[in-house]
């Protein structure tokens, strides 16, 4: 597998989903418990989705797999997912 | 009735490309005049979408290399020779074409002058390009932030922005520094190796100072510079990343 790029790749889909700018929330591994800003995920582009891996651990956070227009989310890997205050 | 747009959301439009410039024999500067102004941050992103004939859609994620305070915007896009998007971005696009594009997406790897500095902005090749926004940003608003960019890249010929970036002489508050890690004119008296320690302790603010960092490159690059950057003793959680790759 290629070397995984970071949350910042997935700005757009990840806004998509949620509504807002995600990349500066706070995410925390169900894991291991790793605290960071979303951007710092391990992102893998696969097609027809992307995965994200706590880049601690490795554990699978975020799984977003589009199909005909309709994206399915798993978040169950995350303790938690709070959206930062912008710029921040 | 029209689609309003609502705050926050992404909204897929059209945007006319106005001008475009090779600035390496890889990458291409497309001026771009949207429908509906983006109002971007520094730093921020902007997801392209191209459709084929048969409706076939492939979209990548293009950082913005132009300042908010710049009249256009401006992408900067480095040809990946087995890519999708990027061929067509770098090779066919014409003056007059219009772009299908969503944001400014990403609120993480972006720098306005209220989160101040020292600021520190590492780019390996084509990394260089949300700097570089940054950059005119803190020109565009006269910041007294000291800034200082390294950037790595193999050869003189593969410098984005070479007039531009060459052209700024540092004067306290802008200092700008290459390394190149393959080819180097003769006479050439900056770095000419890959970021290592040394090289990286030598141009990073002292650890006291508390620099503001940005670092964006490829993978490799990114990861080697934050992990000595915080072997260094600067704060992990002043180091912003923003990895890009074959995609």
């Amino acid at each position: 597998m290629s070397a995984p790029l970071d949350g910042n790749a997935i700005g757009g889909q990840l806004n998509e989903v949620f509504g807002t700018e995600m990349t500066a929330a706070t995410a925390v591994c169900g894991n291991c418990g790793a605290t960071g800003p979303a951007a710092e995920l391990a992102v893998y582009l696969l097609s027809p989705g992307v995965v994200g891996r706590c880049r601690q651990c490795a554990a699978l956070l975020i799984v977003l797999v589009t199909v005909r227009g309709i994206t399915c989310v798993d978040l169950r890997g995350l303790a938690a997912l709070e959206p930062g205050p912008a710029g921040s | 009735m029209e689609r309003a747009a609502v705050r926050g959301r992404l909204t897929w439009q059209l945007a006319n490309v106005v001008e475009l410039a090779a600035e390496t024999a890889r990458t291409r500067t497309i001026v771009l005049e949207p429908a509906e102004p983006l109002g971007h941050r520094a730093g921020q992103h902007v997801d392209v979408r191209l459709t084929a004939d048969d409706g076939y859609q492939a979209q990548r994620s293009y950082s913005i290399a132009s300042a908010p305070d710049d009249e256009h915007l401006v992408l900067t896009v480095e040809r990946l020779d087995d890519g999708e998007v990027s061929p067509y971005l770098v090779d066919d696009l014409r003056v007059g074409d219009a772009l299908e594009l969503r944001g400014p997406i990403g609120g993480y790897f972006v720098w306005d002058e209220s989160l101040g500095g020292p600021l520190l902005l590492v780019g390996g090749g084509s990394g260089v390009v949300p700097l570089r926004a940054m950059l005119r940003h803190h020109r565009a608003v006269e910041s007294r932030i000291p800034l200082r960019l390294l950037y790595s890249v193999r050869s003189l010929d593969e410098v984005i922005y070479r007039d531009e970036l060459t052209r700024a002489r540092p004067d306290g508050e802008l200092d700008i520094r290459f390394t190149l890690t393959r080819e180097q004119p003769d006479g050439w008296d900056g770095y000419a190796r890959r970021i290592d320690r040394e090289l990286l302790a030598d141009v990073a603010w002292p650890v006291e100072d508390r620099p503001l960092v940005y670092v964006c490159g490829p993978t490799g690059f990114v990861e080697t510079a934050a992990d000595i950057l915080v072997s260094l003793g600067h704060d992990a959680g002043r180091i912003r990343t923003e990895r890009f790759g074959p995609t």
